[in-house]
């Protein structure tokens, strides 16, 4: 009985039928809703923002929030776009170091300006957001870089597959949600950050490296970012400067919150973040069958959010509550 | 009594001279860098030199200069909002679409502002009544703002009639009225901040909430009162930015929270509360407009504005979170 009842008062099953009961009532209207193709659709939606959730995850949960993982994803992807069209015979796999570095040293420079200055972590990566957007627009002389200069194979990893026919993107995303799950339960580092976003105070009083971890997780955070830029390139075949990854941060951080990663820090799952992004790509495959426009998508998620943080606030004060009563 | 406090608070630390008071004060930093900007900003373009030049380029920020006001007294009280650019948008849009319905004019604007009232109203209920982030709960309600500006306008452009277009070409002695606005608004602010009992119960609340309240200050009652204030004002600025624009999209003032919060910032206000002026915002508000003008005239690429914007919010924080630490003690 406690059993079951731990299962049900946990954070990951209330997303889960929060998904079911969606996917059932759109069902219900159109049955097309509920078959393999959409699934897959649902999938293809969800890979750049499972990799960004990922990489947002860890800030939270060490308590500091990153608003630039848009831009670093679109400096990582241009950076990438750039070294393909000045050099074509570059064996393509070279881009993917090239965008995890790119991505890992912009998000060195957020950890710096957060360590080295104490300063908050949200106006710092607003302001890189700004910054990083502008350098992207410098690199490029704004212009975007078009679908031929993008390599063929790399392309092609939307698209073909390995195994069970799912595309690559959609099994490295995966992957590095495994590789997360690894890192936030069973390792040093995933315990220390979880610490630190606990109780600041307290991290140091137990050897925590506190600018240690903080630098680690902003620079996992743009590494992942730029992981994402590449598979941009990979999934929609070209590169912005305006566009790409525009906007992303907020998608990322909606995906977050769903998934009960909570704003004060130190609380959150793999798993609860992996069911926040398939809820958000639900919804996102939803939406044109159920013939709502597009235009409605990001006034869907701003409602999700602030739901999200309501529900979120109410689970804690019960549990709050719970806790004073035993 | 109050002597006796006096003379004890002198023997601990003996007080700083006058000097020091009034050079050390983030006011003094924006100020010193408007001057050395203006005369940058002259060797660059003698328009610089034109006073005109300079008021008819700051009517294109006026509006979220205004914003930036208000928004001062939140950061003051220890709260932040990212929200009102996307209020300013979802007002602007609601507005335009009321009166292209056929309603009077006067009615669109009373309604445009009534849904500015009830987006500061959302805001207030989430950080204040559900004691949520502020930070956080803005970043939701700024998408969900902008989104509802994007449903309701699409892609298009909604026009507005021609009488109401050019609040920017009016001039009141000579001088545009949205500055003219932006000059009075600062001068009731920055009154009602140094002044007024309600000004100093905003600074305490910031500085240390918990002693506020013991100290009989309603807090929350003075925080939503806030976040209603910057709701109405960023809804006003919404439709004097359209009456500017004489049409309206959904992606009115994109990403301009990013400049109000740089506004604040740059005149000295500390993100965590308790320290901050009207006059400071007043000063980094001109400050933005020549620098941006500036880069314009030089003909930089406006990519190149977006990063030198990134890099002054930082350098702002990282300066006056230094002035702070040495003048704490």
């Amino acid at each position: 009985m406690t059993f079951l009842r731990s299962i049900f008062a946990r954070r990951e099953a209330g997303i889960l039928v929060m998904i079911v009961i969606f996917c059932l009532a759109v069902g219900l209207h159109k049955p097309q809703f509920l078959t393999g193709q959409s699934l897959r659709i649902i999938l293809l939606l969800t890979p750049l923002i499972m990799i960004g959730a990922m990489a947002q995850m860890l800030v939270l949960v060490a308590r500091h929030v990153d608003l630039s993982i848009g831009s670093m994803l679109g400096f990582s992807a241009m950076v990438v776009g750039l070294m393909y069209r000045e050099l074509p015979d570059i064996y393509w796999l070279v881009g993917f170091p090239v965008a995890v570095l790119t991505g890992a040293a912009l998000g060195l420079g957020n950890g710096l300006l957060v360590t080295i200055f104490k300063l908050p972590s949200i106006i710092v990566t607003l302001g890189t957001l700004s910054l990083y957007r502008g350098l992207t627009f410098i690199i490029s002389d704004a212009r975007q870089i078009n679908r031929s200069v993008i390599p063929t194979e790399l392309k092609a990893m939307s698209r073909t597959s390995p195994i069970f026919e799912i595309p690559w993107i959609i099994l490295i995303a995966f992957g590095i949600a495994l590789m997360t799950y690894v890192v936030a339960r069973h390792t040093q580092l995933g315990r220390q950050i979880y610490a630190l976003g606990s109780n600041p105070d307290a991290a140091p009083l137990r050897g925590i490296d506190v600018t240690k971890v903080t630098l680690i997780v902003f620079v996992l955070a743009g590494a992942l970012s730029g992981l994402a830029g590449i598979l941009y390139a990979s999934r929609w075949g070209f590169v912005n400067p305006s566009n790409t990854g525009a906007g992303f941060e907020f998608q990322v951080i909606a995906a977050v919150v769903i998934g009960g990663v909570s704003i004060n820090g130190g609380v959150g799952t793999v798993m609860g973040t992996v069911l926040g992004v398939l809820l958000l790509g639900c919804v996102a495959a939803a939406l044109p069958l159920l013939g709502i426009p597009g235009s409605t998508q990001n006034a869907i998620y701003g409602a999700v959010i602030l739901i999200a943080l309501l529900i979120d606030r109410s689970v804690r004060q019960r549990g709050l509550a719970s806790m004073s009563r035993a | 009594m109050s002597v006796t406090t006096d003379s004890q608070s002198q023997e601990l630390a003996p007080s700083r001279p006058s000097w020091h008071v009034v050079l050390v004060r983030p006011e003094t930093m924006t100020f010193l860098l408007l001057v050395f900007g203006l005369i940058g900003a002259s060797l660059l373009s003698p328009f610089f030199l034109d006073v005109n030049y300079i008021l008819r380029s700051f009517t294109l920020t006026a509006e979220m200069s205004i914003v930036a006001l208000v928004l001062t007294l939140v950061v003051i009280s220890g709260e932040i909002d990212l929200s009102a650019a996307s209020n300013m948008a979802l007002s602007a849009c609601i507005f335009a679409w009321v009166q292209a319905a056929g309603a009077p004019l006067p009615i669109a604007v009373v309604v445009g502002l009534l849904a500015g009232l009830a987006m500061g109203t959302l805001n207030a209920f989430m950080s204040i009544r559900m004691q949520l982030p502020s930070i956080i709960v803005t970043i939701g309600t700024l998408i969900f703002f902008r989104g509802l500006a994007q449903v309701i306008a699409g892609d298009r452009s909604i026009r507005v009639p021609e009488s109401f277009i050019g609040i920017n070409t009016v001039m009141v002695a000579g001088v545009p009225l949205p500055v003219v606005i932006f000059v009075v608004v600062a001068i009731i602010l920055g009154l009602v901040l140094g002044t007024t009992v309600i000004g100093r119960q905003i600074y305490q609340i910031g500085t240390n909430q918990e002693a506020a309240l013991h100290a009989g200050i309603d807090a929350k009652r003075i925080k939503v009162g806030l976040f209603l204030l910057l709701g109405i004002v960023s809804a006003a600025a919404g439709i004097m930015a359209a009456s500017r624009l004489g049409s309206v999209r959904y992606d009115l003032v994109l990403g301009g929270e990013l400049q109000m919060v740089l506004m604040a910032m740059l005149g000295g206000t500390y993100i965590f509360g308790g320290r901050g002026t009207i006059l400071g915002t007043f000063l980094a508000a001109w400050l933005l407009v020549i620098v941006s003008t500036g880069m314009t005239v030089a003909n930089l690429l406006p990519a190149i504005q977006l990063t030198v914007l990134g890099i002054l919010l930082i350098v702002a924080i990282i300066a006056t979170n230094f002035i702070y630490a040495r003048t704490q003690r």
